[in-house]
């Protein structure tokens, strides 16, 4: 199986949590919730429109979570945001409001490995997974290090740039999900490693199943967040997800059909 | 007592800086720290750079006692005269440095953000001499104020990008250039304007202008009683203040009102550093306003915030009224027209001369961080 991670701007239209339920309906296997920030650095314009957007409409951090709290999602949510809105209560309060809300997990694209620990304690401590990113340019001696405090998952940025669609998937999103895995496979915990999910800038279901045989999965923002900007209802949404459920489906099937065909030749040969 | 103005261990001042960028930025910000440790080292680099700090952009320059307004003021003001420096400003000495750098890691282009545009210009006439290319990108509200700072950049062959995100201004300008940045890491070097950002920049850039308060130093017939500069990012302050921050003299950065990151701001991470920032409950980082471009920004280098933690300097900001008549006051006692950010510092000597901050009889010296005339159109709208 592998894994369909669609993000959501919390708060981008009134009617968000209806763009979630529908997230969830099409299958997503987890959401990610963008919690806006003024400043999104590694943003591109996209997820820059729907978080001033959702600015403009005046949420807070606050008014999101209440919103989520009384929501019935069964799959987990994990929180995307920047470090400032981390440290601004204190990881160890932000991190508590995150899981009294029902998040799983938090991704800070700003925190990386070498500023991380004070988050990583407190995010242990409520139970929050944090998880890290992994970059094309992340040295092999680092990224054994992310692959090894990472919770939840790992995070294959999978091109050098910033969120936003773009018209191929790059090359180096399948050489990092191919890092990842032997970083993974080395280790005495191999048995039980993360999935890789390969995200930033991967969009419609071509991609999608594309980076979905590089990694065990994919996350998918900007391109879906785009339809929600252009006034796309959660039903039109729904049918995007189903759509690359679908795709990420298909790729898996015949993935496990070449899988079965390589075991027969092999089981032939032994 | 904690060293003060050295080399920070992990790019961490106190409990400021570090280092607060995206996984594919790390790699580049290792390098430059690398790069730089090894230039600064490197007597050779030095040299060259030297060399450029004078036969090009003018330096020394000179410190100018302004006698008028001294005696009007009943205190001894001397002024570091970087509006005298090649392009108008003291941004010349970090883009000097940093484009020799740049050049020296094998990078073909700079990325640079600017606020007033004089960092802008300084950066694309860097690039112009050392055949790099210059990509300058700047808030679509500071392009309609310091028009004559654009013409400038693009005549010195530089591409300016507007930038209409948020407030259209610096801190707007600085996202989108680390935006750039990340897709372009390996041809470009991101030539940060200020002692802000992900470490090595505060300490590489404060390296880089710590000639003006070697200087100063060295020019001044007495280590005077205080020293006084414009903050926005802080990187005139602090060059000027590392001149002096082992001797006995008070350090003074002045703020604009509508910017005071050190007064009104709280601690927080922004464009790759913990240091101060104005922001909301949320952590939102709020927009500030300022009459001068360069000032118009919600943060401050983390340096900065160390110092004003520790007690080695202060703080102080002053409104756009006050500093619109200290440009007019100072042009008119001593025939200097300086830039609207250089104004705050002046306008605070002006604002407390004989008072209690700064006693009669008081000697100071302050840095005059650029020349005025791109602010000649916005002086002229304003009665
Ligand atoms: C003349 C002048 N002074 C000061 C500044 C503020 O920068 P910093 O605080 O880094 O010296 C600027 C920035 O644009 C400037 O143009």
């Amino acid at each position: 199986m592998k894994l369909l991670v669609p993000y959501l701007t919390a708060g981008v239209t009134e009617n968000w949590i209806d763009y979630l339920l529908a997230m969830q309906a099409a299958g997503a296997d987890a959401v990610e919730i963008g919690l806006p920030f003024s400043d999104p650095m590694l943003d591109g314009v996209t997820i820059q429109q729907a978080s001033d957007q959702a600015l403009a409409r005046g949420v807070t951090i606050d008014s999101i979570l209440a919103e989520i709290k009384g929501v019935p999602v069964r799959v987990p949510l994990i929180a995307f945001t920047y470090a400032n809105l981390v440290f601004r209560p204190g990881a160890d309060e932000f991190c508590r409001r995150l899981a009294e809300a029902g998040f799983r997990g938090l991704i800070v694209p700003d925190l990386p490995l070498d500023e991380a620990a004070s988050v990583e304690a407190a995010a242990a401590s409520h139970g929050i997974e944090l998880t890290l990113l992994v970059a094309p340019v992340t040295p092999d001696d680092r990224l054994a290090e992310i692959v090894a405090r990472s919770r939840g998952y790992i995070y294959a940025v999978s091109r050098m740039g910033t969120t936003g669609e773009r018209d191929a998937l790059a090359s180096s999103a399948a050489t990092l999900a191919a890092r990842i895995k032997a970083a993974q496979a080395a280790r005495i915990d191999a048995a039980s490693a993360l999935p890789v999910l390969v995200g930033f800038g991967v969009s419609g279901p071509a991609q999608a199943a594309e980076a979905g045989r590089a990694g065990d999965g994919v996350v998918i923002g900007s391109a879906l967040m785009r339809r929600v900007l252009d006034g796309a209802t959660p039903a039109d949404l729904e049918a995007e997800v189903r759509a690359l459920r679908a795709a990420l489906d298909r790729a898996d099937q015949e993935a496990t059909a070449d899988h079965a065909s390589h075991a027969e030749i092999s089981g032939h040969r032994g | 007592m904690p060293t003060l103005m050295t080399t920070p261990a992990a790019g961490r001042f106190g409990g400021f800086g570090g280092r607060f960028v995206p996984e594919s930025l790390v790699p580049a910000c290792d390098a430059l720290a690398a790069a730089f440790s090894g230039a600064w080292a490197d007597p050779a680099f030095r040299a060259e750079l030297g060399d450029l700090l004078a036969v090009y952009a003018g330096r020394p320059t000179p410190l100018t006692p302004a006698r008028n307004l001294s005696a009007a003021l009943g205190v001894e003001l001397l002024l570091k005269r970087e509006d005298l420096a090649h392009t108008g400003s003291h941004k010349i000495n970090n883009v000097l440095g940093q484009a020799l750098l740049a050049r020296r890691m094998g990078k073909r282009r700079i990325l640079a953000e600017t606020g007033a545009g004089q960092h802008g210009v300084a950066a694309a006439t860097a690039a112009a001499l050392l055949g790099l290319e210059a990509t300058v990108f700047m808030g679509e509200r500071d392009i309609e104020r310091q028009q004559l700072n654009v013409l400038r950049m693009t005549t010195l062959g530089a591409t300016v990008v507007p930038v209409t995100t948020g407030s259209r201004t610096l801190k707007d300008a600085t996202n989108e250039a680390m935006r750039a940045w990340v897709a372009d890491v390996d041809d470009a070097h991101f030539l940060l304007g200020s002692v802000g950002g992900p470490h090595p920049y505060p300490w590489m850039v404060r390296e880089l202008q710590r000639v003006i308060g070697d200087e100063a130093r060295s020019q001044s017939p007495y280590v005077p009683d205080v020293v006084v500069a414009c903050v926005g990012g802080g990187s005139n302050a602090a060059g000027t203040f590392a001149g002096f921050a082992d001797t006995p003299a008070r350090l003074v950065g002045v703020e604009a009102a509508g910017g005071a990151a050190m007064s009104s701001g709280r601690p927080g991470v922004v464009h790759g550093a913990r240091s101060m920032v104005l922001q909301d409950a949320d952590g939102q980082v709020a927009e500030a306003a300022s009459i001068a471009a360069g000032l118009d920004y919600p943060g401050i280098g983390p340096e900065h915030a160390f110092l004003g933690s520790v007690g080695r300097a202060e703080y102080h900001c002053v409104k756009d009224d006050e500093v619109v008549a200290a440009v007019r006051r100072l042009a008119r006692a001593e025939g200097i027209i300086c830039a609207l950010e250089s104004a705050h510092a002046v306008a605070w000597v002006l604002r407390e001369a004989g008072g209690p901050l700064l006693p009669t009889g008081s000697r100071v010296l302050l840095t005059l961080s650029g020349r005025g005339d791109k602010d000649m159109a916005t002086l002229g709208e304003v009665a």
